[in-house]
């Protein structure tokens, strides 16, 4: 009768099972990606082959690889996992998620492609003194990256435990390395080519499975979303709260309704500011194919972040929250665990089989994100960084790819070093940190470079500075790391980064709210102190964005 | 349609233009009618999207009886709220892309291609540029 006793009793014999063939699989996935990588290196002459994939990706192409870049493991695991503990409010999350793509769509995605070439950087600095620019565009490129890396590569250290069923710090220690050294050989080796590969195999694996967990969960009740509901919030043992906003996010006082609000802010505006997104603008041949390769991206997150819905309380219902947090306090193996129990339950071989193959599509989600996280970080380091800022633009292309390469090679080396670090703490926060950092540093920048007149170089300069510094200074200040016990969370933090006692000075965990603001104002006030006009920059600029006149 | 094969994102065979040449293109009246018409659908869509996804966070945390209300069997409005958002997304995506082939593209289009022969235009439609 008792779920959690069968599964526990059972554990050991199917964890052996599933994990060799779970282990198969991946290696196949490996294997394939391998390949493709070493074939597409083949094709990578020229700098546009390498940063830019030679701009021949069509637009289909590119919608699944960007649906492959952006749904991560903190979406595909991450969010089941909050509908399966805390129902309705996983939907907060994925709406920003997707709704966020309106942005990129309307404001950004053509007039990037038209009016740069490789890196979020060219078209920032395109009015503006270069050196700045691009140096502070290259830092925040960097830095947002690398935070979103380590979220990832941590993230995978501690889910092979869960999904292998191994013990100790040497399987995460492994797992990291691998991961580490796989994403190295994509980027270093295949280039812009090799990586959206990678994203395109993955997010074709990654809506592969997502379909058939939803459809089967959705053919345990009739196809009928009511019944899935009302069952999940039985099993739940929270009843109509678990279906309404308000048991993960905005639970307790002001601050914490705030903190939703500022969630919500950095989840639709950070994504038209993530580096590793906005480069994949560059990969198709004209402006038209990045509109339709966000369309299609926005059909395919979508159409994802509904079926997890599905999937997260096809869980709660199936699973429920007692089995799923045995395994893992913040969800994360939901989704996996819910597949066992539609093979057929721990114990049997279709239990074992489904959840090996979910669990492999969780480790190449895993690879494409991080392969995409180091292009982004090295093609800035060296297109930006080292070409413009270092050199002053006296470098050839094939020195410049050359140390793209080799900054892939050391980003990666040190993703993995600071991973092992940390890879005991709860790092989950560095994603939203990502997104707020992009919407509160990049974003403010890219709008005003587009489309105000008067923007220039100090204003430029102060806004990626003054979104950076606010958005990371404001976490440093939180409850994410000082874990106090206050109104806000009555519980405390316990896993705060500096201490669990003393109260945050804080007490918002998203900065968002408050560093996104400060990250436009900081753009204006820069602006408006310096006498500099960029004005017949702008409208050359301008011309190139809107016509594609003069396109790379 | 018709703008197809004079797409203009496909800048082959032409030489790439200087400084001026770029001026005299945005100081042209096409090229302002082309912001206008960019400007006039995507600045009031990019404030109707961001407003209505706020008005969704805002009542998420501040009106939940609102939102806890059953419409059918065991959905909620925060359910059809949160499926809305989705269903505006998609519209909206779609709508751009319609506008885009249908007003965007040929005016851009006739913006590159009328480009050399309108810069002696430019006072007469002076008004029209802002």
């Amino acid at each position: 009768m008792n779920a959690q006793h069968v599964l526990a009793a059972a554990a050991g014999v199917s964890k052996s099972e599933h994990r060799t063939i779970t282990l198969v699989l991946f290696a196949v996935f490996v294997a394939i990606t391998l390949y493709i990588t070493i074939r597409a290196s083949r094709q990578t002459r020229t700098a546009a082959d390498f940063y830019a994939g030679g701009r021949q990706f069509t637009g289909l192409q590119n919608g699944l690889a960007i649906g492959g870049d952006y749904m991560s493991a903190a979406s595909f695991l991450g969010i089941a996992g909050i509908f399966a503990l805390s129902g309705y409010d996983g939907f907060l999350y994925s709406i920003g998620f997707l709704v966020a793509w309106l942005v990129a769509l309307l404001l950004v995605a053509e007039m990037l492609r038209n009016s740069g070439r490789f890196t979020m950087a060219d078209v920032l600095a395109f009015r503006m003194r270069q050196r700045p620019v691009r140096a502070a565009a290259g830092i925040s490129t960097i830095v947002v990256s690398i935070f979103y890396l380590l979220a990832q590569m941590v993230g995978a250290g501690a889910l092979v435990n869960l999904l292998l069923g191994t013990h100790g710090e040497a399987a995460k220690i492994g797992t990291i390395v691998v991961v580490g050294a796989l994403m190295i050989f994509y980027v270093v080796v295949g280039g812009m080519k090799g990586t959206t590969w990678v994203q395109i195999v993955k997010a074709v694996l990654l809506m592969a499975g997502a379909v058939v967990m939803t459809v089967w969960v959705l053919s345990k009740f009739d196809f009928n979303l009511s019944h899935l509901l009302g069952a999940a919030a039985d099993s739940s043992g929270k009843g109509d709260r678990f279906l309404q906003p308000g048991l993960k996010y905005g639970a307790t006082d002001m601050w914490s309704k705030l903190d939703l609000l500022s969630l919500g802010l950095a989840l639709v505006l950070g994504t038209a500011g993530l580096p590793h997104v906005l480069i994949r603008f560059y990969t198709v041949p004209n402006a038209r194919a990045a509109r339709t390769s966000v369309n299609w991206a926005i059909g395919i997150i979508g159409v994802f972040y509904l079926m997890t819905l599905v999937i997260g309380f096809g869980a709660a219902a199936l699973v429920g929250s007692k089995a799923i947090m045995a395994q893992d306090k913040g969800g994360n193996t939901a989704a996996p665990q819910l597949a066992e129990k539609l093979g057929g339950g721990a114990g049997t071989t279709g239990g074992a089989v489904f959840l090996a193959i979910i669990a492999a599509v969780a480790f190449a989600t895993i690879l494409a994100v991080v392969a995409g996280l180091t292009l982004a970080s090295s093609s800035s380091f060296a297109h930006d960084l080292y070409a413009n800022v270092f050199r002053r633009g006296t470098t050839g292309e094939r020195d410049e790819v050359k140390v793209a390469r080799v900054s892939a090679l050391v980003i990666g080396a040190v993703a993995i070093i600071l991973s092992i670090f940390a890879r005991g703490l709860n790092v989950a926060f560095l994603v939203a940190l990502a997104f707020a950092i992009a919407a509160s540093a990049n974003l403010p920048t890219l709008l005003f470079s587009l489309f105000w007149k008067r923007f220039n170089t100090a204003g430029a300069v102060a806004g990626i500075y003054g979104g950076l510094v606010s958005a990371v200074g404001l976490v440093l200040l939180s409850p994410i790391c000082w874990g106090g016990k206050s109104e806000t969370i009555p519980k405390g933090n316990p896993d705060a980064l500096f201490s669990t006692d003393t109260v945050a000075p804080f007490h918002l965990q998203n900065p968002g709210l408050f560093s996104i603001p400060i990250g436009f104002l900081c753009a204006y006030i820069g602006t408006v102190l310096s006498k500099e006009r960029t004005t017949e920059k702008y409208a050359e600029l301008e011309v190139r964005a809107l016509t594609g006149e003069g396109a790379h | 349609m018709s703008a197809e094969s004079t797409a203009p994102q496909e800048p082959h065979a032409r030489p790439e233009p200087d400084e001026a040449a770029y001026l005299a293109i945005g100081a042209s009246p096409e090229f302002a009618r082309l912001r206008a018409a960019f400007r006039r659908f995507v600045f009031p869509l990019t404030v109707a999207f961001l407003t209505w996804y706020l008005l969704y966070v805002v009542l998420s945390a501040y009106a939940r009886d609102f939102m806890a209300e059953k419409v059918v069997g065991e959905i909620n409005v925060a359910l059809v709220f949160g499926l809305l958002q989705f269903v505006s997304t998609f519209l909206i995506a779609v709508a751009y892309e319609r506008y885009s082939r249908r007003t965007l593209e040929p005016l851009a289009a006739g913006v590159v291609t009328g480009a050399p022969a309108t810069g002696g235009a430019r006072a007469a439609d002076e008004e029209d540029a802002e």
